[in-house]
């Protein structure tokens, strides 16, 4: 009997092979495309019809920094993205750490509570947050735009960090317990540092994502809370006052940013063992 | 007496009401922080959509199905959620497939294909307005080539929009779709190439059937991702037209009509009708294999 049983059909399995990787072609050159079309019109003086545009200028980088204040809109980027990983960190890997390893009644009933904001369009429950957040006088705020950001980010976090915690040997745990140490010593001195891989994982990708949240944050923050995709947005919403190139110069910006985030977060994690992890067994001749 | 021992002790017999413990605790912030604000505004807006401004309790889902330019956002909104989706996993899935195999090229290739989840969408329309225009490369590279010199309908239609959602969705489940192929052991498709199964047969009885749970998840996220599309559509679309989508109509109540008791009530049917094909899906899902995608041995 032959061990190549490959060559059942080999006529079918090329041209599926050669669809497939021309479909990846396709995909990429228009994306990659698209991306260098506004790259080159961001720094354009005039580009009408031609392939080219007629001369090249940086200046309408320097122009969008000034008009969309980005200094100030790029501040409370930062001040909402990092506040947001911070908080959700410290809330979501305690949490992620109790569902992981102890049972309790009503288990379940929390484990759908965190799971359901993954599961529910963001406009669905940001129109009543925005309500709620309005009586409130939250709305506006940076607490209220970071609250708002937290009700997908934290169920993220617990849902990543859970299988990470429930991969740590309870040996260690116990080990620890032995020397007199209390949950919180415990935590700090055994768990924190052995969980460090997945809290930068789980932080990272939240960064990234709340980078790119825009329903909720521009359905409560108000107009000195905005965070860059949300200015993005009103920046192209009221377009024909403002220069094509300019909106282009500041989607390149955010581009830019986003993309060196999500190569830090490629670069710890493996895209490959985000959601179980298995060893790879070597090929035996 | 186990009650007086001061050290938690391993019980050996099941006891009916485990004790308390302070570890327990833990999780309570984050409960309370969901409860403070999804919960609570999820309630709050559910009873606020049956207290309408005039009529009677239902008044504000009457008005919804009675208004065609408000119903019919739901058809909308499932016309280009729903192939966008198809198209997204079962690209996914082909492309993730096709790359599971680690080489030199695999992690090069992976993240090129995973970089579009970074553009955000006024990048991607201002670009796709850019490409796609009557001017653009695109036009300009067929007209060149005499394929094609008619213009180009690729923006401010529906085509815009769904492009615009494979675009922005397709990297998020080829993600997804790639960790969980690549947790499929790989000792049980080889077990199945001994036993004389060739590419196909390993893909349609081994790895298909391991992989339906994986799917669904990554079906049911990326269906609620496409669901609320929002921006693309009023960017890249007809917002008056054949992309307004509900997620549109929700804000306008809100936000220009000031009017939150409907808002809340647009909002609790979008949640309802997207909650009804991810029910669906894992309603689909419970019909198929479930178990451990690893060997006997673990």
């Amino acid at each position: 009997m032959s061990t190549h049983t490959d060559n059942h059909n080999p006529l079918r399995d090329r041209a599926w092979r050669a669809l497939v990787w021309g479909v990846i072609a396709f995909f990429l050159v228009n994306v990659g495309m698209m991306i260098l079309a506004v790259a080159t019109n961001s720094v354009a003086t005039r580009w009408l019809g031609t392939w080219l545009p007629e001369a090249y200028t940086t200046g309408w980088y320097l122009s969008a920094w000034k008009e969309f204040q980005l200094s100030h809109v790029l501040v409370v980027t930062v001040v909402v993205v990092f506040s947001v990983v911070f908080l959700s960190l410290l809330i979501g890997v305690p949490a992620a750490y109790t569902l992981a390893r102890k049972d309790f009644r009503g288990k379940k009933l929390l484990t759908l509570l965190f799971l359901l904001p993954l599961m529910v369009p963001p406009i669905t429950y940001g129109i009543p947050l925005a309500t709620v957040m309005y009586q409130l006088h939250l709305a506006g705020t940076l607490p209220g735009v970071i609250i708002a950001n937290m009700i997908p980010a934290l169920p993220f976090v617990i849902l990543v960090m859970t299988p990470f915690v429930e991969q740590i040997d309870t040996n260690i745990e116990s080990a620890a317990r032995v020397f007199g140490a209390n949950t919180r010593q415990m935590f700090i001195y055994t768990l924190v540092p052995l969980l460090a891989p997945g809290v930068l994982a789980a932080g990272l990708l939240v960064l990234v994502r709340t980078v790119a949240m825009f329903e909720l944050t521009f359905l409560v923050a108000g107009p000195d809370t905005q965070t860059l995709v949300v200015a993005l947005y009103y920046a192209v919403f009221a377009a024909g006052v403002r220069a094509g190139q300019s909106v282009d110069a500041m989607a390149m910006i955010y581009m830019a940013i986003t993309v060196l985030w999500l190569l830090i977060a490629l670069r710890f994690v493996n895209p490959t063992q985000l959601v179980s992890r298995v060893k790879e067994h070597p090929v035996k001749g | 007496m186990a009650a007086t021992t001061a050290m938690p002790v391993p019980r050996s017999g099941i006891s009916p009401r485990p004790p308390f413990d302070p570890a327990v605790m833990l999780v309570a912030p984050a409960a309370a922080l969901m409860v403070m604000f999804f919960v609570y505004p999820f309630a709050y807006g559910l009873l606020l959509s049956f207290q309408p401004a005039q009529g009677g309790v239902f008044q504000n889902y009457i008005h919804f199905f009675q208004t065609q330019d408000l119903w019919r956002t739901i058809g909308n909104t499932m016309q280009l959620a729903l192939p966008a989706t198809f198209i997204n996993v079962a690209g996914a899935l082909a492309i993730a497939y096709a790359t599971r195999i680690k080489g030199p090229y695999q992690r090069l290739l992976s993240t090129l294909l995973v970089v579009p989840l970074t553009l955000g969408t006024v990048l991607i329309a201002e670009g796709m307005l850019t490409y796609f225009g009557p001017q653009g490369w695109l036009a300009q590279a067929l007209r060149w080539l005499h394929v094609y010199e008619g213009s180009i309908r690729l923006t401010h239609n529906y085509w815009g929009v769904l492009i615009s959602l494979i675009i922005t969705g397709f990297p998020f489940a080829y993600l997804l779709i790639l960790s969980y192929i690549t947790g499929i052991d790989p000792a049980l498709p080889r077990a199945a190439a001994t036993l004389g199964a060739d590419g196909w047969n390993r893909f349609r009885h081994i790895y298909l059937p391991l992989l339906t749970p994986g799917l669904v998840m990554a079906f049911c996220l990326s269906f609620v991702q496409a669901f609320s599309v929002f921006p693309s559509a009023v960017l890249l679309g007809s917002p008056g037209g054949t992309t307004r989508v509900i997620a549109i109509a929700a804000y306008e109540a809100a936000f220009e009509q000031y009017d939150y008791s409907l808002a809340s009530a647009v909002a609790m049917i979008m949640g309802l009708a997207q909650l009804a094909i991810v029910v669906a899906a894992l309603g689909l899902r419970s019909m198929f294999y479930r178990g451990p995608v690893t060997g006997g041995k673990g």
